[in-house]
């Protein structure tokens, strides 16, 4: 009685290991029952709102209840909207440390091995790892995933290019110094930029300080590893250069007190020559400028140098408490990886949409910015120049470190060397708080 | 005597010691809508406030209790001090402009304006007052943008080297605020004085005039001292209006340039919701409610009604 039957024996162990493999291979989905997906989008970005139709259109039982606000709001409100009894199954998120430190997060890890999200390039995800205790960023385990990959550098108005003689992309920063002066000598605005209510002065901040300096550095102030300081004299040499730019009359006098729609409604209106924006805009650029603008890196210190630009994810994550938890990650990967989600993902989005390698790039118009800025992507990763953004450090960083400090530099109340003091003693006080 | 107290006992019964309980029971229950709203709106709010700015609190997660560290950093903090100090420059034009162009409207108005022109003073000059502070925000936003209305105007009577962004101008940046306050606040202020001058016996004013008094004189003294009671009301609304403001900068500045045009309530918004530091946050909103008061309570005190 006690000796077991080995034919029934080998029966259950046929039928034990058949179960284990089906759990293995079958990654959660949204299964056939109706699902209603509670998600919170960003306003003025219609990227996720079009990708969700076409999710629907694909999967019909699968519908979305979408709750927009703006990019601030956004960031003031999820931590209490992820804590609340109906936490968002996707959310728009605008930093992610202090989420994890509150447990408001999924850990995605169980789904990245499911997906093979672990096989892409590691760089595309070490933006949203975040170590236990939700410092530092930047390693541990994934806690969001990008809908696609944006970047920035420097759109040029094509016609008012010509006028000043300029044929290609400068090579180095002298280069790109040299055609702002030419610009300026010839009575064109050199720069086009946004400084309230929070500064844009970051953008060509942080890709001078790429070219000047190691990107890596740079990445290691903003996931806040110990010790890192933004007051590195390469650093110093990028703000000098900034400096300069304003001393020398490159931006408008005004930019103080310019937003940035403002900013983006000179540009597109030809009043200037270059803006230091994110490929986020290029859609648009193609769209409003259509022919007449082009895209280039800001170009390395030394010829031939690597590039490096500040590049960021669109960060969404799943609620620690979210309802449709296997749903929301079935979508993240079908964005990756679906080859309509990927158009759209490019042709609204303007940005790379990442995911594994071995997928092609959807094909765009020949000859558009969004085409230069794609292909500006695969120069960033081929030099391994990719930075979070200086402004995502800590959660108000930008507020009371970035804006005050580059706002006094452009009114001349402080020099370049100050600028990073002020900013780096802020980042220590909030860290120690 | 006695009538009048069978009088008063057939009349109101109420004072009676048996029906004086139910009196004031009557009486309690007639403020008990307003007590519990006043209560459960403002009076449990001040105190959770003054809980949590004994605390370290991201809103969030735990909370730590650390005592009064907070207000010491908020006395301490050279940045925080200057912020305070913006808010008491806001009140030169938040209080003192309006209150004093108010003044003079209100007795123009007694003197020469009555009638059908008056009464379109007084409209045009109390509509700011029902514009939210929002769109107040942003229309001047706009007017005093570098291509702005007020540039152009400066442009065409030949001042064009003065123009600038004023809202991004450091030296600007506050004025500009302040003059968008004066401009908001003037209705209240030109409402409540024109109203109450109306109220001052005009015999009062012929017979100063009979005495041959000048027009300065009825003003220092008949004018000026019949508003005391509307004056007090202006200043003390305008200067809290001053120091706990909050709207008109956000939306004009964000604060900046630098921190030129913070005030305490921006950055009480700024440290509970962007540093998520409630606890500092909850200590700055307390120590700006101590301020408003010691500030007000003078005021009270000042203008009240002289027996």
């Amino acid at each position: 009685m006690n000796v077991p039957n080995p034919a029934r024996l080998s029966l259950l162990a046929a039928a034990l290991l058949s179960a284990v493999s089906t759990a293995a291979i079958a990654a959660p989905s949204c299964g056939t029952n109706p699902v209603v997906m509670n998600v919170y989008f960003e306003t003025g970005f219609p990227l996720p709102t079009e990708l969700s139709k076409e999710f629907t259109k694909q999967f019909p039982n699968v519908t979305f209840n979408i709750k927009e606000d703006l990019f601030a709001t956004l960031m003031e409100n999820s931590p209490r909207v992820l804590a609340g009894d109906n936490p968002p199954d996707l959310i728009r998120l605008p930093s992610i440390s202090d989420l994890v430190k509150d447990g408001l997060l999924k850990n995605l890890d169980s789904y990245a091995t499911a997906f093979g999200w672990d096989k892409y390039p590691p760089a595309q995800l070490a933006q949203n790892r975040v170590a236990d205790g939700g410092s530092p960023r930047g390693e541990g385990s994934l806690y969001a995933m990008g809908l696609n990959y944006s970047m920035t550098g420097i759109f040029y108005n094509k016609a008012l290019a010509a006028k000043i003689g300029m044929t290609k992309p400068p090579e180095t920063v002298a280069e790109l110094e040299d055609l702002m002066a030419k610009a300026k000598a010839a009575g064109i605005a050199p720069n086009i930029m946004w400084n309230k209510p929070s500064v844009g002065l970051t953008f060509p901040l942080q890709n001078l300080m790429g070219a000047f300096g190691d990107p890596g550095a740079v990445n290691d102030w903003i996931f806040q590893h110990k010790g890192a300081t933004i007051d590195t004299p390469t650093n110093l040499t990028a703000t000098q250069h900034l400096e300069n730019w304003v001393k020398s009359g490159y931006f408008q006098d005004d930019i103080n007190s310019v937003d940035y729609a403002t900013a983006m409604s000179r540009f597109i209106g030809g009043q200037g020559l270059f803006l230091f924006d994110g490929d986020w805009e290029s859609g648009n650029f193609d769209k409003a400028m259509a022919g007449n603008v082009g895209f280039f890196l800001m170009p390395p210190a030394v010829a031939g140098g690597k590039h490096a630009a500040m590049s960021a994810p669109l960060t969404y994550g799943i609620g620690a408490n979210a309802k449709n938890a296997d749903c929301a990650a079935f979508f993240l990967n079908w964005v990756a990886t679906n080859e309509e989600a990927r158009k759209i993902d490019v042709a609204i989005g303007g940005s790379n949409p990442g995911g594994p390698t071995d997928l092609p790039l959807p094909a765009v118009t020949p000859g558009s910015v969004t085409e230069q800025t794609l292909a500006a992507g695969n120069v960033i990763a081929k030099d391994n120049g990719a930075m979070d953004f200086i402004a995502n450090a800590t959660g108000a960083i930008y507020a009371d470190g970035w804006t005050p400090a580059l706002q006094k530099m452009v009114g001349g109340r402080e020099d370049a060397a100050t600028t990073l003091k002020d900013v780096q003693a802020e980042y220590v006080k909030e860290l120690s708080r | 005597m006695t009538d009048a107290t069978a009088d008063r006992s057939q009349k109101a019964p109420r004072v009676s010691p048996k029906g004086g309980s139910r009196g004031a029971l009557v009486g309690w229950a007639f403020i008990a809508p307003g007590l519990i709203f006043y209560g459960v709106f403002v009076l449990v709010p001040i105190c959770i406030s003054v809980y949590y700015s004994l605390l370290r609190w991201d809103g969030i997660g735990k909370s730590t209790w650390k005592g009064l560290s907070n207000y010491i950093e908020v006395l301490s903090d050279s940045e925080l001090l200057q912020v305070l100090g913006n808010a008491f420059q806001l009140v030169v034009y938040f209080t003192v402009i309006p209150v004093a162009i108010g003044l003079g409207v209100a007795s123009a108005i007694r003197n020469h304006l009555s009638g059908k022109f008056g009464t379109v003073a007084r409209t045009v000059l109390f509509i700011p007052q029902v514009i939210p502070l929002v769109a107040a925000g942003i229309a001047w936003s706009w007017m005093l943008a570098s291509n702005g209305v007020v540039n152009q105007f400066f442009n065409l009577i030949g001042l064009g080297g003065i123009t600038r962004g004023w809202l991004g101008d450091f030296d600007f940046a506050l004025p500009a605020v302040g003059v968008i306050g004066a401009w908001v606040l003037l209705g209240l202020c030109t409402m409540l004085l024109v109203t109450g001058i109306a109220r001052i016996d005009p015999s009062l004013y012929e017979a100063a005039e009979l005495d041959g008094a000048s027009a300065w004189d009825e003003f220092r003294w008949i004018t000026l001292p019949g508003l005391r009671q509307e004056i007090g009301v202006c200043v003390t609304v305008t200067v809290i209006a001053a120091l706990a403001s909050f709207d008109i900068v956000y939306i004009a500045t964000g604060g900046g340039p630098g921190v030129n045009t913070t005030v305490p309530g921006l950055e009480i918004y700024r440290l509970a919701f962007a540093h998520r530091q409630v606890g500092l946050a909850s200590a700055l909103a307390v120590v700006l409610m101590v301020l408003v008061i010691l500030v007000v309570i003078p005021i009270q005190w000042l203008t009240r009604e002289r027996k």
